[in-house]
């Protein structure tokens, strides 16, 4: 499988009264095409911040991002309009993504209608027709609006008009994290039913290590605007090595009253990454911190095929 | 189970299911059944519909010109034939009141309009581009509204002189803040939310972005306000004719109507009762419909 | 055995809107023991919250009423108290704690302060003895007793819930309804937060309603486990008879759904359809119209609720009809 998205030290700051906020901090990976890259962290981790840099919603402030082989980090807004038709995302809310004045054929059809795709209203209704099918929503539905509709149906809205422009590469911002156990299966079928057919490639963004475990092909794990461990996902699970990934493992409440529960109790809170000090962004709750921790930042550090992980511990 | 349901509440729910197959929705239409159902917005809206008719064709509602005078019959309180009374030069008082609705509502609307698109323009700018822009405006809007509107509009008719159009400019200056901060908030709101941002990930250049995604969403307050705004607005025209500064006599206007028999209110009542009653009877009408329209558009009422 | 410390019976709570009306809880009956943790399971609109608000009896009427059915707390039915002695019972027997622990404080008061109030609501106090008392409830939530001047936002989100904590515990009432506690958080402060909650609860032997959408949360704090769906209680037993031997159609649904950390899956088996509309509930099984198992019988009337196996209640026609599902 060839490479189609690589980010190579991305860093976005953002300037508040404190300071500046390092919401992503120094971020590398590569996603290969028709692969699910999962990315997993706690509030203020910078996993939104980091799938909106890498779409252009977000300037970064420094690093270089490829697309395609190709250096996208800036381009010209003619550019930029043909890169939106190749990459598009699915957001968190399906209450607040949806314009409430529009109707559910007229937000399908936005996209098409910008990018002048079907002049003829025949053909642009047919195409919104098969879309509509493609994720499961009732003809009938057309004319609604947003707020008449469930939050799973408003959830298949917005993966319809990501799906208009036919685009390679998605970023799912949580898109299930708002909808009941029930549609949340709903709409992970969904999603995987479209990568196999359209051979997308996903960043699929989320705080709930159990939705991507059973997504992904990879998954990153972040804390505080950094990598703190990124590997294949069986090799992941099954050789954590980074104690905030194990202690984030740890604290999933598990819906087996036998399962066994050997959970790791984290110190402390999740503060915020602003002007942050060098060393470990983890080093203050975690459980087996040293001096050597709060030294310098710890690199990423390769430990198996397709493992890599950013603590002074592991490998050594 | 059996379901013990109030009669009342059964009825209602027999009335959704049917309710349900036909009814097509927007959040305009929506909008619009809510404030149907408010019984006192209802009553403002009539009475200002009764105020707008007066305006186009005050020659079919009076049989008497608005600047028709009898001196044989000046001073009359209200009969059949006159139901308002006269005044001091014999005009028929309804006649006049019906007459100056026109007046009114046209210095009230002409204003507020102004006062909206000027303001309104400045507070989308200021919320649209932010940083700089936004810290110039919004600090001279400050400026003027540390100004007492009234003394302002006093200000501003005095030195240009009296005369409609005056009046209107005096008052429409000294709205242009209250449009621009509501404008503002109201695209501040609207600009981070998700659906904007889902706007620009299609491709959507900044025009369709402010034309279709924010400024629908923003209308809500706006429109509240401006309704609230041509209340305000008409008593302040009242308030400059009453002094002097605003429309001049012979033109029937409820102000000025109100200065002119203020000598008489000893001996006839009538003369300034009625004007008066009719400027409170209008604003009340206008507040009414106002506050019915802020609750018929709050989103929050939403299910 | 002794009698239950709550037996709710037959509730049912309704909300007149201007155009319909919901029906939020239709027959609602289940017992807590004292001491014991009971777990309300059920997606968005199963009536989780309202039936919590019906025993605190914080329905806003209107457009809120409580239909029928009866809240027996230590032998007396709630529902025939007087406002006046229902604050008395109000976070001093019974209290709550809510989903939002942003704005379930009071930002100018300082924490301490709001940790007292509720106990010189409830006792006969001191201010100095109740403020010694706030100090130690905060202590016990494993917040430092020096903190107990500061003001709610200088709390992180899950110190804030903390509080939220001893604040309803302060008057050591028989029982705590915990609505949603722990969603707002993140899952590391949640596992700190539940584990605290767990802890307290036996400390203090109270008995506790835990309101939620997760089962994992559950299967962790709770001792018996009721599923909710459409405004009643399908399925009710002890946790271990639910998550080893779900019998109804839902209950096992709700299962299939879960991506489970502890297995791989290649592909989740979501239940097909939406819940139904409370204004236009049907007449027969909720249930049906998502049930792979449905029958003719299941359109006849209601399904009742009945003991399939000793303590475990199902209501479903499939099972109760003698047919296995």
């Amino acid at each position: 499988m060839s490479e189609l998205l690589r980010v190579e030290g991305l860093k976005k700051y953002f300037k508040t009264t404190d300071g500046y906020l390092h919401a992503v901090d120094d971020v590398s990976f590569s996603i290969r095409a028709g692969e699910t890259l999962g990315v997993v962290g706690e509030s203020g981790c910078g996993k939104s911040t980091l799938g909106r840099v890498v779409l252009h919603l977000l300037d970064a402030t420094e690093g270089k991002i490829f697309y395609d082989g190709e250096d996208i980090t800036s381009v010209s807004s003619a550019q930029l309009k043909e890169l939106r038709k190749q990459m598009q995302i699915i957001f968190q809310d399906p209450f607040s993504s949806l314009n409430p004045r529009m109707t559910v054929e007229e937000i399908i059809e936005e996209p098409l209608r910008i990018y002048n795709l079907y002049r003829e209203s025949d053909e642009r209704n047919r195409h919104v027709e098969k879309l509509m099918d493609v994720v499961g929503l009732a003809k009938r539905l057309r004319r609604s609006y947003p707020h008449e509709l469930d939050g799973g149906r408003r959830q298949r809205i917005g993966i319809a008009r990501a799906l208009a422009l036919r685009p390679r590469f998605i970023v799912c911002d949580e898109p299930v994290s708002a909808l009941d156990v029930s549609i949340q299966a709903q709409i992970l079928n969904l999603l995987q039913d479209l990568q196999e057919e359209m051979q997308l490639t996903y960043l699929f963004i989320t705080h709930d290590l159990s939705v991507v475990k059973h997504f992904s092909n990879r998954i990153c794990v972040m804390y505080l605007g950094k990598v703190m461990e990124i590997g294949d996902v069986d090799e992941l699970f099954e050789n954590t090595l980074h104690p905030y990934t194990q202690a984030l493992l740890s604290a999933i409440p598990i819906p087996d009253p036998d399962a066994p529960r050997n959970r790791i109790l984290l110190r402390g809170e999740i503060t915020s990454p602003i002007n942050p000090k060098p060393g470990c962004r983890f080093a203050q709750r975690c459980n087996y911190a040293t001096a050597a921790c709060s030294e310098k930042d710890p690199e990423l550090r390769q430990v198996a095929d397709n493992h890599w992980v950013a603590c002074v511990r592991a490998g050594r | 189970m059996p379901k013990l349901m109030t009669p009342y509440a059964q009825k209602l729910a027999k009335n959704s299911k049917k309710a349900k197959q036909y009814e097509k929705t927007g959040p305009w239409i929506e909008a619009w059944r809510r404030l149907r159902r408010n019984r006192m917005a209802i009553a403002g809206l009539i009475i200002l519909l009764v105020l707008i008719i007066c305006s186009i064709c005050p020659q079919l509602l009076t049989p008497y010109g608005p600047d028709e005078q009898n001196y044989s019959e000046a001073f009359q309180f209200p009969s059949l034939r006159h139901p308002f009374g006269t005044d001091n030069l014999g005009r028929d008082i309804l006649g006049r009141i019906i007459y100056g609705a026109r007046v009114s509502l046209v210095i009230g609307l002409i204003s507020v309009a102004l006062s909206l698109v000027i303001g309104g323009l400045l507070g989308a700018a200021a919320a649209f581009y932010g940083g700089k822009t936004d810290n110039v405006i919004m600090r001279v809007m400050d400026i003027l509204i540390a100004l007492p509107s009234f003394l302002l509009a006093i200000a501003i008719a005095a030195a240009l002189g009296p005369g409609l159009m005056n009046v209107i400019f005096a008052i429409a200056f000294g709205g242009i803040p209250n449009y621009a901060r509501v404008t503002r908030a109201a695209i501040l709101t609207v600009k981070d939310l998700e659906y904007v941002e889902a706007a620009r990930a299609i491709g959507a250049a900044d025009r369709r972005i402010v034309f279709r995604h924010m400024i629908p969403n923003a209308l809500a307050p706006i429109i509240v306000q401006a309704t609230l705004g041509v209340a305000g607005a008409i008593i302040s025209a009242a308030g400059l004719s009453f002094i002097g500064l605003g429309v001049q006599p012979p033109t029937p206007e409820w102000g000025s109507m109100l200065s002119s028999g203020k000598q008489y209110i000893r001996t006839n009542w009538n003369i300034v009762t009625f004007p008066g009653l009719t400027i409170m009877l209008t604003v009340f009408a206008l507040n009414l419909l106002g506050d019915g329209l802020r609750d018929a558009l709050d989103p929050k009422l939403k299910r | 055995m002794n009698d239950p410390l709550l037996s709710i019976r037959d509730l049912t709570i309704h909300y007149e809107m201007e155009q319909s009306v919901v029906e939020a809880v239709n027959g609602m009956s289940f017992d807590v023991f004292e001491g014991e943790a009971v777990g309300l399971v059920g997606e968005t609109g199963a009536g989780k919250t309202t039936t919590a608000l019906g025993i605190m009896r914080l329905i806003q009427t209107p457009p809120g009423h409580i239909v029928q059915g009866s809240i027996r707390f230590m032998g007396e039915d709630l529902l025939q108290k007087s406002e006046t002695q229902m604050r008395k019972i109000r976070g001093n027997q019974i209290s709550m704690i809510f989903q939002d622990p942003m704005t379930s404080l009071n930002p100018v008061m300082t924490v301490g302060e709001q940790i007292s109030e509720v106990i010189r609501l409830h006792n006969h106090l001191s201010r100095k003895e109740a403020l010694r008392q706030a100090v130690d409830m905060l202590e016990m939530v494993g917040i430092p007793g020096s903190r107990y001047m500061e003001y709610p936002h200088q709390f992180s989100g899950g110190m804030k819930q903390r509080v939220v904590i001893a604040i309803a515990l302060a008057c050591k009432p028989k029982l705590l309804i915990a609505d949603e506690p722990t969603t707002a958080l993140d899952v590391t402060i949640q596992a700190q937060v539940l584990d605290m909650i767990l802890k307290l609860q036996k400390e203090l032997h109270t008995a506790t309603i835990l309101i939620t959408h997760d089962l994992g949360v559950v299967a962790e704090t709770c001792d018996k486990v009721g599923i909710l769906y459409a405004g009643q209680i399908v399925e009710f037993s002890n946790l271990h008879e639910i998550y080893k031997n779900p019998l109804h159609p839902y209950t096992k649904g709700l299962f299939g759904s879960l991506p489970d950390i502890s297995k791989k899956l290649t592909r989740l088996k979501p239940i097909k359809g939406l819940m139904p509309d409370p204004t236009a509930l049907p007449n027969y099984c909720s249930f049906y119209d998502r049930c792979d198992h449905r029958t003719d019988a299941c359109k006849q009337g209601e399904p009742p609720f009945v003991e399939a196996t000793p303590g475990h209640w199902v209501r479903c026609k499939c099972l109760t009809g003698g047919e296995t599902a």
